[in-house]
């Protein structure tokens, strides 16, 4: 080594250490503030001019205790799991399922739907290079449901607003729901139903680009840009969740909740879907809603049914994908996961 | 002169991409003629899967998030 980059590396090695002890310290800190949550909602609902126990007092407190904790849950998560998802891409993805048309491919495909890092706005290219590549439809579409439906952001949320046992169960049903999707789509050889110019496609073989090597710290970072991005854009949707939670948990009378969203009306789970679907927010507006809706005694599967129609199935991303499938392919797909949201929703309103 | 082509569906980051390669070009003195490709099919043909990606004169540099300013220079000058 000479002594001329021996100067630059050494810079670098101090910035690399700087990133440690950045991320150790923001981590320790998080620490802090997430355990005095409780006192400091308490204290600061105390100096509004309201009975605590009010309507209004009540929401108020709701309010002022979730937006911090939200805003530190979605901080810390999308962080880990940006670090997490940049051993993973698009294109290793591609390449792990290519071929795979074996059954297991399903669940997989789900995995890695959970695993690989990519944005709504890049769901059409995605889709025409798994098709392109060979990946069956079904496998593709257990891909494309699992993302969003049992992404991070959801279940970290829902861990740390409702607790763990709700989590594992929304895990375990969006997970089986992706699978099976896939599966009964994959079935029905709805590959005639793609746009005329996705079938007659023959798309390019991938750039060949060299694998980029990331050290630790370029993980690091990407974590970190994640988090300005995914935060930056998401947090009006959490203010106004969290609004909404606030509002249903001050105001909402126990009784109208039970009569509305409880386990003994069978068409609140359809209800749920249907109000569900066209509503356009992401998992970090929704589940504040969750927990409020939760805590006034709706039902579990009714509730369940409202947060994965919210999550999994929107307007947006359908328009999107309508440049790739036909309307009549995009009504069954959406046909088909709302049954199984359906089903799950019955399951645990009949369970509990 | 390099002919450099964005390719997106025009989302934040194919927009920021744009401008990051404007930006480069501008600082080594190199033209450029930089042309933003939204179609999806000729993404796909391209053999780009996330996006953004990028390619010089008809060869694909990037794919996938915000390129590296200091790779993107590179990728410009030679």
């Amino acid at each position: 080594m000479t002594t001329g980059t021996h100067g630059a590396d050494a810079r670098e090695h101090t910035s690399d250490w700087l990133w440690y002890a950045g991320v150790a310290i923001a981590a320790g800190i998080w620490w802090l503030i997430y355990g005095q949550l409780i006192p400091f909602s308490e204290w600061a609902t105390g100096l509004f001019p309201v009975d605590r126990h009010s309507h209004t007092g009540e929401a108020i407190a709701f309010f002022i205790y979730d937006v911090p904790k939200v805003l530190l849950l979605l901080t810390g998560i999308v962080f880990v799991t940006g670090v997490l998802r940049s051993w993973f891409s698009p294109e290793k993805t591609r390449a792990i399922l290519a071929g795979k048309r074996q059954i297991w491919g399903y669940p997989l495909a789900a995995l890695l739907g959970v695993l690989t890092p990519f944005c709504s706005c890049s769901s059409v290219p995605l889709f025409i290079g798994f098709v392109s590549a060979g990946i069956p439809l079904g496998v593709t579409f257990s891909f494309l449901i699992a993302g969003p439906m049992v992404g991070p952001v959801g279940l970290g949320l829902l861990y740390g607003l409702v607790g763990w046992q709700i989590a594992t169960v929304y895990l375990v049903f969006g997970f089986t729901i992706a699978t099976v999707a896939g599966v009964v789509l994959g079935r029905m050889g709805l590959e005639r139903y793609l746009q005329d110019w996705v079938r007659e496609l023959n798309a390019g073989p991938l750039g060949d680009l060299p694998e980029e090597r990331l050290t630790m710290v370029d993980r690091l970072k990407t974590g970190a840009e994640q988090v300005r991005e995914i935060v930056g854009k998401v947090w009006i949707w959490v203010l106004i969740g969290i609004g909404l939670g606030a509002a249903i948990h001050g105001y909402v009378p126990e009784e109208m909740m039970l009569r509305i969203m409880g386990g003994e009306a069978w068409w609140s789970v359809p209800a749920a879907v249907v109000v569900g679907v066209p509503m356009y927010t992401n998992a970090a507006g929704v589940i504040p809603i969750v927990e409020a809706l939760l805590g006034k005694g709706a039902a579990l599967g009714t509730t369940l049914a409202f947060m994965m129609s919210v999550i999994a199935l929107s307007l947006p991303e359908m328009i999107i994908l309508k440049q790739v499938l036909t309307l009549r392919l995009i009504a069954i797909f959406i046909t088909v996961v709302a049954t199984g949201i359906l089903a799950t929703g019955f399951l645990f309103n009949f369970l509990l | 002169m390099k002919t450099v082509k964005v390719y997106g569906p025009g989302c934040k980051r194919c927009e920021a991409t744009e401008t990051m390669i404007k930006d480069a070009a501008t600082k080594l003195g190199i033209e450029v003629d930089v042309t933003k490709v939204t179609d999806p099919r000729e993404i796909a043909m391209a053999g780009v899967m996330s996006t953004p990606g990028v390619s010089v004169d008809g060869k694909l540099v990037h794919t996938g998030g915000l390129p590296d300013a200091a790779k993107l220079e590179g990728w410009l000058a030679s």
